[in-house]
């Protein structure tokens, strides 16, 4: 009971999120919505990475990319059936987040931001000028919708909402139970202080790189969904912006919170497209809000809340206190 | 021979310009042990500068630098009292994502006053002189030369002057600068404009014979980062002389190796760099 009360709030947002499309019969504002769930469950992978073990990877566009990359040319150029490809992408993206996090992890702090940021664009030129493979800047079009399981189709906007859901629900809970294990308690344990946490027996690096290669699979799993939903990519999506896009719902969310990617991602999401003239001077906006949250709510919302509510619980039991101390007439 | 010839003088242009923007990136670093994602913007930011007050106010080409200059220089100020100052206590990725907001922000910015079109920037130096068999312009001679000359003025200032022995101080050892007496935010403040001033410089020289648009700085700072890790973070020297070896290098590699990933030659370097030293070429002893 006490576990269904603290899970509240989450749960009233399943509920709303699962009825959401039995009250629009815009497909617009859906397909608004399933990008924003894609676009957080690669936030996640970020959140983990920067949020818990405190390593800003700027390469994270370039591994949803790659995800997205490799289900299109493996069902497009390969005709291999989806769920293999969507398989198959999976464990590309990882193994190649593998092989980059062995050396990337190597390096520490602002090395480590530069040495991906680096990555990221490696990755974007690669995608972008190796023309017979990817497409170059014309992309790959027509990658097909996910095969059929069994009687469910997902041919239409209202049954890709709900599986795309599904993934970012199982994310969200495979996020809660890593985080509140021993294993996130060490990565928040090397995003404190590296030196300690290897005093206390840690071994950072296969921490650290356990952690990288878990965000660049969830990465790689959003951009493998956002590849067969979107149905078009370009190099676009593997560029240094988009890193910046998922970091800004990060850190607006929550950096470090199981729930900031979710909040973070729908509200600018959702709040860029309904006010589609700022598409393109979003940044007006969004780029000084990112230094305000840092330097005065470097939580952001979600963060933020937890404060107020804690906040408030002592408040309230040093009320109590009080009012016993009086009672008892003080010592 | 002729085209040996050729690019090696393309790669002393290019060259040039990267070591200006890295020197900049450099002193920040040296100083506040900030990686200084938005040095690019201020690069794009010089750019439009000279090229607005040469088209709008009709100033000739090195007034418009020079104004550049001043503006770059107390925006980057700017940035250092509004942003880095109130996070100087706070972990070091707040900074990084920071400098992030401030680069989104001033991209933006510019694309919304004066639009996202590719321009060029006139110069009084367009003719071509012809040399040793190769011809250039002098748009390409006067940027090398006002390279070295921003260099030699950089170094009399650091070494000769107070102020700037001041910041050179407090690259070595803040404690120790703080105890004979050296003004901290003055120093901060200073070095920010210097780093802006080099920016405003770098662009408004390079702008001629590349373009001006909102996403010019992008590579460039890329390549700064990846000069300065050579170089090592925080050295001067070390900024001039990979400025020059990845110019050099780039401009070799696109044409005898191939032109279209000739931009990727500087990350492999990087990356090649990093996986074999992870804490740069010249890794000072002491410095985080």
């Amino acid at each position: 009971m006490q576990g269904l009360k603290k899970m509240r709030m989450p749960l009233i947002f399943l509920l709303v999120a699962l009825l959401f499309p039995l009250f629009t019969d815009n497909q617009y504002y859906i397909y608004v919505v399933t990008l924003a769930f894609i676009y957080a469950i690669a936030v996640y992978g970020m959140n983990l990475v920067g949020g818990y073990t405190g390593q800003l990877s700027l390469a994270h566009a370039g591994f949803f990319a790659i995800g997205a990359y490799a289900l299109g040319l493996l069902t497009v150029d390969a005709n291999v059936p989806y769920w293999l490809a969507f398989v198959l992408a999976l464990v590309i993206t990882t193994v190649i987040g593998t092989l980059v996090g062995l050396i990337a992890l190597r390096t520490k702090e602002h090395f480590f931001a530069i040495y991906t940021l680096c990555v990221g664009y490696i990755i974007y030129l690669i995608i972008y000028e190796w023309d017979a493979l990817t497409g170059g800047v014309r992309g790959l079009i027509g990658i097909e919708s996910p095969a059929a399981i069994g009687p469910i189709t997902f041919d239409t906007g209202i049954s890709n909402y709900y599986l795309i859901l599904v993934f970012l629900v199982l994310t969200v809970i495979f996020m809660k139970f890593l985080t509140e294990s021993i294993v996130g308690r060490t990565y928040v344990a090397i995003r404190n202080s590296e030196e300690l946490a290897q005093t206390i027996g840690i071994n950072t690096m296969k921490q650290k790189l356990i952690s990288f290669v878990i965000s660049t699979f969830l990465a790689g799993l959003a951009g493998a969904l956002y590849a067969s939903f979107v149905r078009f990519i370009g190099p676009d999506i593997s560029y240094t912006m988009m890193t910046f896009d998922f970091l800004m719902y990060a850190i607006v969310g929550g950096f470090g919170t199981l729930f900031g990617p979710v909040v973070g991602t729908l509200l600018i999401v959702i709040l860029t497209q309904s006010l589609q003239f700022m598409e393109d001077f979003r940044m007006i906006i969004f780029g000084p809000l990112l230094v305000l949250l840092v330097i005065f709510y470097p939580r952001g919302i979600v963060g933020g809340y937890q404060m107020w509510k804690m906040k408030r619980a002592y408040k309230k039991k040093q009320r109590s206190v009080d009012q016993g101390s009086t009672y008892e007439g003080g010592d | 021979m002729d085209v040996l010839l050729q690019q090696l003088f393309n790669g002393l242009t290019v060259g040039s310009v990267y070591s200006l923007v890295a020197l900049g990136l450099t002193l920040v670093y040296g100083i506040l042990h900030i990686p200084n994602f938005a040095h690019g913007a201020l690069y794009m930011v010089g750019g439009y500068i000279t090229l607005m007050s040469m088209a709008l106010m009709g100033v000739p080409y090195f007034i418009g630098i020079a104004i550049s200059i001043v503006v770059v220089g107390s925006l980057a100020m700017v940035m250092e009292r509004l942003v880095f100052n109130p996070l100087r206590h706070a972990p070091p990725i707040h900074d990084k994502i920071a400098a992030i907001g401030i680069l989104l922000f001033l991209e933006t910015l510019v694309q919304l006053v004066w639009g996202a079109d590719y321009r060029a920037m006139p110069t009084p130096f367009a003719d071509t002189v012809s040399f040793l068999g190769i011809t250039v312009t002098w748009q390409r001679i006067m940027i090398i030369v006002a390279a070295v000359v921003v260099m030699i003025l950089l170094q009399l200032f650091l070494k000769k002057t107070m102020v700037g022995a001041a910041i050179v101080a407090m690259s070595q050892n803040r404690e120790g600068a703080f105890l004979v007496g050296v003004n901290a935010n003055k120093v901060a403040m200073l070095t920010f404009f210097v780093s802006g001033a080099l920016a405003a410089i770098a662009a408004s020289i390079a702008s001629p014979i590349n373009l001006v648009y909102p996403g010019m700085g992008h590579l460039v700072i890329l390549k700064a980062f990846v000069i300065i890790i050579i170089g090592g973070m925080g050295s001067v020297p070390g900024a001039i002389i990979g400025g020059y070896i990845l110019g050099l290098t780039e401009s070799l590699g696109a044409t005898f190796i191939s032109a279209a990933y000739s931009d990727l030659i500087a990350f492999v370097l990087l990356v090649v760099i990093l996986t074999m030293k992870p804490q740069g070429l010249f890794a000072q002893k002491g410095a985080h």
